[in-house]
């Protein structure tokens, strides 16, 4: 019987931001995203944990070739995303929030079908040690 | 979209860890050093996961300051710099981190009514933790326990 196994890669990036809703008055914005709403942005050092879930291959040993994910990481969201204004420069985040589940869920799209090998199963992304969001996909 | 919010707090208190239904030797076999009469006490970690909709406006599972504000009130005000044993629910439970965490999830499952809370984890030290309930949260929405 093959073995399921998770593999967990962890990667980071420093990037600013602000929530704001052009459609809300600044009094609005300021009541519902605090000090977040900030349009001068505030920025973190973020962490992002990128699990994926497969078979051990037999020969290898390996659920995943972790230079490939790690590759893909990097190709893929931290090169995107590290030393950047999410709204001003990431085109998810124009329309969207930049909040730590939605940065989640544009990771995961971002990653999707893109890990050889493996399944993606969790996306964690740490805004401070202690405040995180996970994401699964739809399931 | 269903996603999930975790956020970590911090709270000290003491504890002794001993059963009435057992002797003193009997204790001081199972428990140890936590047997201590005298107590100790422990810098616990406690971390609520709470899944829902990710609000498409804000971009939010819910309002960060309402659980930050909750848990404050229900468990940290309750337990922080408290002596466990004193507790209510302690009188007739062993206030293990164990039976800790499940307190607390029963009542922030009872209280915060923000989004779902699916887990809680308490860290009693860097070496330490508990989650309850054990299951992931995508398994959870199943019914079904995993164990990863």
């Amino acid at each position: 019987m093959q073995l399921m196994i998770l593999l967990t890669r962890k990667a980071e990036f420093s990037a600013s931001h602000y929530y704001w809703i052009d459609a809300w008055t600044a009094e609005e914005n300021l009541r519902v995203f605090g000090k977040c709403s900030n349009r001068n942005g505030h920025g973190h050092n973020y962490t992002l944990e990128v699990t994926v879930a497969g078979e051990i291959d037999p020969a290898t040993g390996f659920v995943v070739d972790l230079k490939a994910l790690k590759d893909v990481m990097e190709r893929e969201v931290v090169s995107v995303y590290d030393h950047r204004h999410l709204n001003l420069e990431v085109p998810e985040f124009a329309a969207a929030q930049p909040t730590t589940e939605n940065i989640a869920i544009a990771v995961w799209k971002r990653l999707e079908g893109k890990v050889a090998g493996a399944k993606l199963h969790r996306v964690r992304v740490y805004e401070m040690p202690d405040l995180f969001a996970d994401y699964y996909g739809e399931r | 979209m269903r996603a999930y919010l975790g956020r970590r707090y911090r709270m000290s208190a003491s504890h002794r860890l001993h059963c009435d239904e057992m002797t003193d030797a009997e204790n001081r076999a199972v428990y140890g050093k936590c047997n201590n009469p005298h107590g100790h006490g422990h810098n616990y970690v406690v971390e609520v996961v709470v899944g829902g909709e990710v609000d498409p406006v804000t971009g939010m599972v819910c309002d960060l300051a309402a659980l930050d504000g909750c848990v404050m009130k229900e468990i940290v005000e309750r337990f922080d710099f408290a002596n466990l044993n004193c507790d209510a629910v302690f009188q007739k439970l062993v206030p293990t981190t164990e039976n800790l965490n499940i307190e607390i999830y029963k009542v922030l499952k009872a209280a915060f009514t923000g989004a779902d809370v699916v887990e809680v984890r308490v860290e009693e030290t860097a070496k330490n933790s508990f989650a309850y309930p054990a299951l992931d949260p995508v398994r959870a929405q199943e019914g079904k326990a995993v164990a990863v």
